[in-house]
């Protein structure tokens, strides 16, 4: 079986987001960048089905420019077996992404698509939704433990209510949450072997693919500084407290 | 870690993944490793599995074959986290290794370096001796020529990593014991006639285990012999320079936990009312620790650059540790100052930084000795 494992590169959880002085974006030069840490626990799942025997070619795939192949040798060192950046300086939304990932899972011959569940900057958590619609695929979202058994798929995600368990049909698509699996750390030598690896890239220009933009970005700013706390003495004071607010 | 920019793809992708495994796995300790004085041990499968102890190392011995500047990354890094462990870390994967590797034959690499690799052994390298320090020629371990072996009598002193290790890297005196009968030997821990006195009882780097190693009719067969015989000076020396070039990233990795502990403690500790990162006495302190530590960081990695391309020089080796060690112990002296009262107590790692940092004024030759080589090298390539 194949999996494609659909990943982006972010500005790294543990920097501090700023936001640009004239508000048309968050700053992004010079600040560390890395895989988004959900794409981070799908690629860990794919690694595991291969070790298992259930995958047998992984591949990773990125969209954007020239500088998201520190990502793909980061998969690659971490154990794909094939890596692809498809190149735009574009900042795509959700509905071209899945256009464009519907091309590559054709061109892969995937029956599984894992990817994370939303990526860190945008939070949109629309990708993996659209790209399985768009696939006429099934889907699970949110999957906290992923067993696959022959043809088919079962997947627990987390709901407000609890655990829900879902038994898909594959093809399917499946998105990570965060408590899935604990990714590995690349091992040196694999480092140093995805070093000569061989990313291949095609320009999105080339796949002739319909990238619509519907949302225009007016203005980015920082959330409001929080507001002090206040010490309350008793839980009576907090209470009245609380019922003043509602 | 240096610059972003100044890193390429997979020197990021190395430096993030040892700060991760650094962060996660041994900094949690760093407090009960100086407390207890506990060496460890089990940390170093870990290292292994992750390719960290044969960085300099062929692939083909189970190395990662990345070279100067990734084993200075993975000793700054691990540094950070504990001082201590980044010591062993030094005297395992570059004193013990990294030598075998430089002077080994491919005999003796098939055999020893796989398994200090791995982790399943521990390394050591042992030079100085009670009487021979700085003057390390002056050292008296002799080892005898009897058939196919050499018998080896005498002791060595402060050995980091000794009282655990499995592979030494050994230097004696051959025939005709003199200074340019110098030899390096493998020794293995199970050799007879081999043995390890008590753990010394150190200022700093606690849980670095150090101690006297005692020979006494040490039967080590020739085929152990590390490098040419009597060629030990030159083994020595060389080894020498990339230990304290690797070893330099350990007072960068002190510097840079100074200011993991200052830079927080600023915003958080408020006096007259405000932070007391809002007075300027305080900012010109954090600018000239800043400065302190770019400055020995970039220096180190120019080097470990050079390194790599096989240009860095005795002087170059010798110049960074000098600058590094230094700088960390003012470093170290002017975090306890950052956290006034709370900087004295033993519940802020700033006094153990201090006790740690002191060390690397001594280990791989004192600050004295380093620049004695130094001005000497220089006078004399300009005579």
């Amino acid at each position: 079986m194949n999996i494609l494992i659909p990943i982006k590169r972010v500005i790294d959880y543990k920097v501090p987001v700023r936001v640009k002085p004239d508000h048309s974006g968050v700053v992004t030069e010079n600040i560390k960048m890395s895989m988004n840490p959900f794409d981070e626990i799908a690629l860990e799942e794919a690694i595991r089905l291969k070790e298992k025997g259930i995958a047998s070619q992984l591949t990773a795939v990125t969209i954007g420019t020239q500088a998201c192949q520190d990502i793909l040798r980061h998969a690659y060192a971490l154990g794909v077996d094939q890596a692809m950046l498809l190149e735009t300086d574009k900042s795509l939304e959700p509905l071209a992404i899945g256009n464009i990932l519907k091309a590559i899972a054709d061109k892969t011959d995937a029956q599984l698509i894992i990817m994370g569940k939303q990526a860190i900057d945008d939070d949109n958590n629309q990708a993996g939704q659209i790209l399985a619609a768009k696939l006429g695929w099934a889907q699970a979202c949110f999957a906290s433990e992923v067993n696959i058994e022959g043809d088919s798929a079962t997947v627990v995600r987390e709901v407000d209510g609890g655990l829900e368990t879902l038994k898909l049909q594959l093809p399917a698509v499946i998105t990570t949450d965060l408590r899935l699996n604990e990714p590995r750390l690349a091992k040196l030598p694999d480092i140093m072997k995805a070093k000569s690896k061989t990313i291949e890239i095609i320009p999105v220009s080339d796949l002739g693919i319909d990238l619509p933009e519907q949302i225009e970005i007016l203005e980015t700013t920082p959330p409001k500084p929080r507001a002090k706390g206040q010490m309350v003495g008793s839980v009576d004071e907090l209470l009245e407290k609380l019922r003043d607010l509602m | 870690m240096p610059h972003l920019a100044l890193m390429d793809e997979t020197q990021q992708l190395l430096q993030n993944t040892v700060h991760d495994f650094a962060q996660a796995q041994i900094a949690p300790r760093a407090h009960e490793i100086d407390t207890t004085n506990q060496f460890p041990r089990d940390l170093w499968p870990k290292m292994g599995q992750l390719g960290l102890l044969g960085i300099t190392a062929p692939e083909a011995y189970g190395g990662a074959d990345m070279g100067y500047v990734a084993h200075v990354m993975a000793m700054e890094e691990i540094s950070r986290a504990s001082a201590s462990v980044g010591l062993s870390y030094g005297a395992h994967s570059n004193l013990c290794v990294n030598q075998i590797v430089l002077n080994g034959s491919d005999a003796q690499k098939q055999k020893y370096l796989p398994k200090l690799i791995s982790g399943e052994h521990l390394g050591a390298l042992a030079m100085s001796e009670v009487a021979a320090g700085s003057d390390v020629a002056a050292m008296q371990l002799k080892a005898e020529k009897q058939g196919d072996s050499y018998v080896l009598n005498g002791n060595k002193m402060w050995i980091t990593n000794g009282p655990e290790a499995d592979t030494l890297v050994v230097y004696g005196k051959t025939e005709p014991y003199d200074n340019r009968s110098i030899t390096a030997f493998i020794i293995e821990k199970s050799f007879s006639g081999f043995s390890t006195a008590q753990k010394l009882d150190k200022l700093g780097m606690r849980g670095s285990d150090t101690c006297e190693l005692v020979f006494q009719d040490c039967k080590v067969p020739a085929e152990n012999v590390l490098g040419e015989v009597g060629g030990g000076m030159k083994v020595l020396m060389n080894g020498l320079d990339y230990e304290r070039l690797v070893l330099a990233a350990g007072p960068v990795g002190i510097m840079q936990a100074c200011l993991d502990v200052i830079i927080p403690y600023v915003h958080e500790r408020k006096q007259f009312g405000k932070a007391i990162g809002e007075f300027e006495l305080m900012q010109g302190k954090i600018a000239d620790i800043y400065t302190r530590i770019n400055a020995s960081r970039h220096y180190l990695y120019a080097i470990a650059k050079l390194a790599d391309m096989g240009l860095a020089t005795r002087k170059d080796a010798a110049s960074v540790i000098l600058y590094c060690a230094e700088n960390a112990t003012w470093v170290a002296s002017e975090a306890i100052q950052c956290l006034g009262g709370n900087g004295y107590i033993n519940e802020y790692p700033t006094g153990r930084l201090l006790r740690d940092a002191k060390l690397y004024e001594i280990g791989a030759g004192t600050s004295e000795i380093r620049r004695m080589l130094i001005g000497r090298e220089i006078f004399n390539e300009t005579k």
